[in-house]
């Protein structure tokens, strides 16, 4: 009897099916790949499991129990533990509070019981340490002053610091490591292996999921497509089973013509991403740039944008060389549109008029007074050309859906009238409306000449909409592709390192 | 007139603390028609209000822009130190007074600096300057109250002689109006005030739009020390002497009055109309509770709880919307 058996698990949010009857065996002592493009219901899979969310229907047996839990305390109780992609630590406490966070050994009724306590925390750090390791965690040691791959290790000893851990979920644990940190870790999964531990392990790098996984499931559109045993595969077929169907899609490409360059980008580093990146951008051109979440195509807009620190390099823009602040490059004509619309991308409570109008203020009274009625007559007539559903200019920003949303903020652009537009996964998360109604606008741009960088994890929507794409992966943005020259697959491949 | 058309003003952020405000001097006056509800009542109400009004608009601003200002109270207090030094000095009324709001505003200036430069909370600038401020009040003053002749300065809040009855008010509430209606304009109607809203709102989404946030705060806080020099020129008009010891919690009633105005300590919220209406309901709460007989210490719980009261019911108001 395997592990952990999933049957026939469904999941809805809303209108979006998430989960659609996914299967899924995992023995214990194996590490079990799970993998899958961005949105194909593995993060859902992942989450269910781990008790932060209830299926709507099948069935999860665990050891051949049932495995219904509410809530994950009562899923680590059951021997089912995670560890996220951006470990969840207290950074001012100590290695050893972080492990027994929410399980503190206590004596006496109030106290802490420090040596029981000593005693647990070194036995799951023994857990995680690599073999043949010379350095090791003190427990005493504050978190907020390890290294990344130090807290990864951290984050697992927590997740084995409670009741016999039976099921262990790994959600791409090395998107943020260095080549050697993660060659330490994947030593560290070995051994919780042969602990007879059944690790569930998700990761975007196939090359990776090659070395240390000996069965793998794949996931797309919500549903299970297939599974076996990882030597009977190539990678090159788990790109094809991830990839799947073609998802017919309306993108609309008029004729261009590219212009002279506008934005020239040389060796471009930021304090952490991009750690390298070369591009020349033109006007009447989309130029796309693919890759992996966390590979570095955020922090290349933002660095070319001056929202985060450029540690070398260049950015030429127009005659202008160097790094500048948000103002200075919306002053030369470039906008940026922010992936996080709800962060950083609007500010909710203010009104859409607010939002809209924020960095363009003059022209809209004499002498920097704005008018509220100009103001909204500007805002009316985006609503009514982006075709923005709202009940009016002043309402809160935070009442529309994503879509709209998404198109006030591609508003601001628009109406700041830039000539380089930067746009970080416009159409994230929106309906399929919007997202024509998205690309409409950005054909449109291109042809009157504008220039657009466009970073998106879709690529469909990449080879749709761009005439040339590039791919990012950890840190460096390879050679410039015509759109014509390449296909999903390519991209896929170049982005996760499978050897093509 | 329809529902339809009563709705804006029914989310008006000042309705709440209007509401309050008429509710409170009903019942006061209900309790003592006598006194309370006579002319000269409001007008000396309004006097009092002069001093943590002007204070509360620069608050206001500073609070929109989603931070704070503790040393207000120092601030009003070394503006008085400042103006009755400069008179005793040998300076004009209108010398002197410039010198005490041109010091009121560096105050301010530096603390929009230390928040830009050294990225500490306002909260911990403003505490750390709250105390420098008061430390240079009690050391230019020698740690007394300084004795001057007010050459005038004093008829800014002088009871109106009846000669010039059409005044109604001293000049000091004047004054107070005038600067509630320059910084209503301000965050309204200007560049400057929709930065201002931004950065409070959410400074993110500020600096993804090209506001200079920086120097946005400086401004801010520059501005919000002018407001303290001016209510400082104020409270040196009614004492007619600086003194260092003046003012002390200040901040507290100041803060008071714009969160009941609907201003809230997260930034981005807040109305000029609503401090006043604020700042009018302390001072009422305070004459009603003297003229009702009330002691002082009943006074303090009293409006304690009307400022807790008047938090939760907007929060429940806002909760429906």
């Amino acid at each position: 009897m395997s592990r952990l058996v999933v049957a026939g698990v469904k999941k809805r949010f809303g209108a979006t099916l998430a989960l659609d009857g996914v299967e899924l065996h995992a023995e214990a002592g194996e590490v079990h790949a799970v993998l899958g493009e961005n949105g194909a219901g593995k993060s859902t899979l992942m989450k269910i499991l781990a008790g932060a969310l209830r299926l709507d229907s099948g069935r999860i047996l665990l050891d051949a129990r049932p495995f219904d839990v509410r809530g994950p305390i009562a899923a680590r109780d059951a021997g089912v533990a995670m560890v996220y992609q951006e470990p969840l630590l207290c950074p001012h406490l100590s290695v050893e509070d972080n492990v027994l966070l929410g399980l503190e050994p206590v004596a006496t009724g109030v106290f802490v019981d420090r040596r029981e306590a000593r005693r647990r925390t070194d036995a799951a750090l023994a857990l995680v340490e690599a073999p043949g390791e010379s350095r090791r965690l003190e427990p005493t040691t504050l978190v907020g002053k390890l290294s990344p791959s130090e807290r990864q290790l951290v984050a697992l000893a927590r997740a084995l610091a409670q009741s016999e851990c039976r099921v262990l979920i790994l959600d791409e644990p090395t998107s943020s490591l260095p080549a050697d940190d993660a060659e330490r870790l994947f030593e560290v999964v070995g051994g919780l292996k042969r602990r007879g531990i059944c690790i569930l392990y998700i990761s975007h790098f196939l090359e990776e999921v090659e070395r240390i996984a000996d069965r793998y499931t794949v996931l797309r559109d919500g549903q299970s497509v297939a599974s076996g045993t990882m030597g009977d595969t190539t990678l090159d077929r788990l790109v094809e089973l991830m990839a799947g169907r073609r998802v017919e899609q309306v993108f609309t490409r008029s004729e261009r013509t590219p212009g002279e360059p506008i934005v020239r980008i040389e060796e471009l580093a930021g304090e952490r991403l991009p750690r390298s990146a070369t591009l020349t951008l033109h006007r009447g051109e989309v130029l796309g740039i693919a890759g992996l979440l966390g590979s570095g195509r955020t922090e290349l807009l933002r660095a070319v944008f001056g929202l985060d620190e450029v540690r070398s390099g260049k950015v030429r823009v127009g005659a202008f060389v160097g790094p500048a602040s948000p103002a200075r490059r919306l002053a030369e004509g470039v906008g940026m549109l922010s992936e996080d619309r709800k962060q950083e991308g609007l500010a909710e409570s203010l009104s859409l008029t607010d939002n809209l109008t924020l960095s363009r203020l003059d022209g809209l009274g004499p002498f920097g007074v704005v008018l509220p009625r100009r103001a909204q007559a500007v805002t009316r007539s985006f609503i009514e050309r982006l075709r923005i559903r709202c009940r009016d200019p002043e309402q809160p920003a935070r009442d529309l859906s994503g879509g709209n949303q998404q198109k006030l903020a591609l508003a601001r652009l628009l109406y700041h009238d830039v000539d380089v537009y930067l746009l970080d996964e416009p159409t994230r998360g929106i309906d399929v409306a919007s997202r024509a109604d998205v690309y409409g606008v950005i054909d449109a741009l291109a042809a009157r000449g504008k220039a657009v960088l466009l970073v998106s994890s879709y690529l469909p929507e990449l080879l749709g909409v761009c005439d040339r794409v590039a791919v990012m992966r950890r840190g460096r943005l390879g050679p410039v592709h015509a759109a014509g020259d390449v296909t999903e697959h390519g991209l896929l491949v170049e982005a996760t390192g499978a050897a093509g | 007139m329809n529902l339809s058309s009563l709705k804006p003003w029914l989310q008006k952020p000042w309705l709440g603390p209007l509401v309050a405000l008429i509710a409170t001097y009903a019942l006061f006056v209900a309790l003592t028609p006598d006194t309370f509800a006579r002319g000269i009542n409001l007008v000396t109400m309004a006097r009092q209000t002069a001093v943590v009004g002007v204070t509360a608009v620069g608050m206001t601003l500073v609070m929109v822009h989603g931070g704070i200002d503790l040393s207000v109270g120092s601030s009003v207090a070394l503006t008085t130190v400042v103006i009755a030094r400069a008179l005793e000095s040998g300076l004009g009324p209108g010398a002197a007074a410039l010198a005490g709001v041109a010091v009121a505003v560096a105050a301010g200036v530096i603390n929009g600096s230390l928040v830009n430069w050294l990225k500490i909370t306002p909260f911990i600038v403003t505490l750390g300057t709250m105390s420098v401020l008061r430390g240079a009040a009690k050391g230019i003053a020698d740690e007394q109250k300084v004795d001057a002749d007010p050459q005038g300065l004093d008829a800014w809040m002088a009871v109106v002689p009846p000669e010039r009855s059409f005044q109604l008010v001293p000049w000091g509430v004047w004054l107070l109006l005038f600067v509630a209606a320059l910084a209503a304009a301000l965050v309204n109607y200007t560049k400057l005030g929709r930065h201002i809203v931004a950065t409070g709102s959410n400074v993110l989404t500020a600096r993804l739009c090209g506001v200079p946030v920086p120097r946005v705060t400086v401004i801010v806080y520059g501005l919000g020390g002018l407001a303290c020099g001016l209510a400082g020129l104020l409270e040196f008009a009614t004492l007619t002497v600086g003194d260092p010891t003046d003012s002390i919690g200040l901040e507290l009633e100041v803060i008071a009055a714009v969160v009941i105005g609907g201003g809230s300590l997260a930034g981005g919220q807040g109305s000029v109309v609503g401090t006043l209406l604020g700042a009018a309901l302390l001072t009422v709460i305070k004459t009603g509770s003297t003229h009702v007989g009330l002691p002082n210490w009943v006074q303090e719980i009293a409006t304690g709880v009307i400022i807790v009261v008047a938090m939760g019911v907007d929060r429940l108001r806002q909760r429906r919307q």
